[in-house]
């Protein structure tokens, strides 16, 4: 199962704001695909899974991946 | 209306007493042209000297290794470039951090090679050293401490990394507030972050280091500052790098107590609360903070009505809307920064109130977007 969540045109931290609201609605193992044209999504989503302990999947072209672990 | 708590000395210090006292007997007796050979000039020629000789002993080098520029950017600029182009023959490539001041970033250009920092925001002394032993290398930098989130560098192992290749240390955040460490060839500050005027930039050079203006040059700091000197404000500088300096030991002390008590109190009373930098080894007066889910405009808005003067490295808050390339280099958060500097002015009652006001702050802006 994957989410996707179209975060494009929003700017830090919304996009941060929707996938930590996104995350517990997906069952451990599945995955959130988060679109995000802000340049400070790349550096903030990547950050937000390592302080939340979830798994930043891949990032590449303003879309990112995040499997969720816990 | 709060009384205001200015928390933001690494933007600007208010000028200091002793500045301002000199600045205002100099604007009568230091206004003619240096080089000019009557009397005024040379009133102004010997006000300069002596402004140059302080700010050389402040700084640790003689006086003629010691050039007066216009700002910390411009001593940059110039310092690199005129470093880089003497040594043209031996390449063009600059080596820098990742996390230095964006005036070296933008004077390095596409020749330039960027090591990265780890999380802290330090150096990767390894690849540091690689970079520099790489064939090509005109020159490297490397800033004594992070002027974003205090981190200081490890100069003197990147010294002895850099061998034959000059480093350039950009002081400005660090000269007046830390101790600078030696053995570098180049060293940059700026006077307005020591409670100094602004417009005021220091360039030491020292001897052995070969320069050459690649620009049209005149007959002032040999070339390296071009136009007539303010020789009032550089003496105010001087002035206060000097009062500064005899402070610098009891404000160390005094900061390093209450930033360590503003870094726990953040990060016991806010939640979800990042706090960035080295705790340890950094400079003294400085704390860097990011909160999850807060809008790093909002954050300072909000900080300003209750009186508080800070700065942010989120985007929203910067004119490009691009987060701050220190904090994007480190990979922690951008959004909901905030960072704190500590004045000479600062009292604990200042601090104090800061830490009970921001969690309520932090809590109503998330509260604001359900979080």
């Amino acid at each position: 199962m994957n989410l996707e969540l179209d975060c494009r045109g929003l700017l830090c931290p919304l996009p941060v704001i929707k996938l930590a609201k996104a995350l517990p609605t997906v069952a451990v193992g599945d995955t959130v695909t988060v679109l995000a044209d802000d340049p400070a999504a790349a550096t903030d989503i990547a950050a937000w899974c390592r302080m939340r302990a979830q798994e930043l999947v891949s990032a590449a072209e303003n879309t990112y991946v995040v499997r969720r672990l816990s | 209306m709060n009384e205001r708590a200015y928390l933001d000395a690494a933007s600007a210090e208010v000028l200091h007493p002793a500045a301002r006292e000199m600045l205002l007997s100099a604007v009568d007796s230091g206004w003619a042209d240096p080089v000019r050979l009557h009397h005024e000039g040379r009133t102004a020629r010997l006000l300069l000297d002596n402004a140059r000789a302080v700010l050389a002993e402040g700084v640790g080098v003689r006086p003629d290794e010691l050039y007066v520029t216009t700002s910390g950017t411009a001593a940059i600029r110039t310092g690199l470039s005129a470093v880089r182009a003497a040594r043209r023959r031996v390449g063009d490539t600059v080596v820098h951090s990742a996390v230095e001041h964006s005036a070296v970033l933008h004077t390095a250009g596409a020749a330039a090679v960027e090591v990265g920092v780890d999380m802290s925001g330090r150096v990767d002394l390894e690849a540091f050293r690689a970079a520099v032993r790489q064939p090509g290398v005109a020159v490297a930098a490397l800033q004594a401490a992070n002027h974003e989130v205090g981190t200081r560098q490890p100069i003197e192992a990147a010294t002895e990394a850099c061998g034959d290749v000059p480093l350039l240390v950009d002081a400005a955040a660090a000269l007046g507030h830390d101790v600078v460490p030696a053995g570098w060839s180049v060293l940059t500050a700026s006077a307005h972050k020591w409670g100094g005027p602004a417009g005021v930039g220091l360039l030491a050079v020292r001897k052995g280091t070969r320069f050459a203006p690649d620009w049209a040059m005149d007959e002032r700091e040999d070339g390296l500052s071009p136009g007539f000197p303010d020789v009032p404000n550089v003496l105010a500088a001087a002035a206060a790098l000097q009062a500064r300096l005899s402070e610098a030991s009891a404000l160390n002390t005094q900061h390093r107590a209450w930033i360590a008590e503003v870094r726990r109190r953040v990060a016991a009373d806010i939640p979800d609360v990042e706090v960035v930098g080295d705790p340890v080894d950094c400079l003294p007066h400085v704390l860097t903070f990011s909160c999850l889910y807060v809008d790093g405009e909002a954050l300072v808005t909000a900080l300003d009505a209750e009186g508080f003067a800070v700065s942010s490295g989120s985007a929203c808050t910067s004119s490009t809307l691009r987060p701050s390339h220190v904090l994007a280099a480190m990979g922690v958060i951008t959004h909901g920064n905030v960072r704190i500097s500590l004045a000479r002015t600062t009292t604990y009652a200042e601090v104090d109130r800061f830490c009970s006001v921001l969690p309520g702050i932090v809590q109503r802006i998330r509260a604001e977007v359900g979080m």
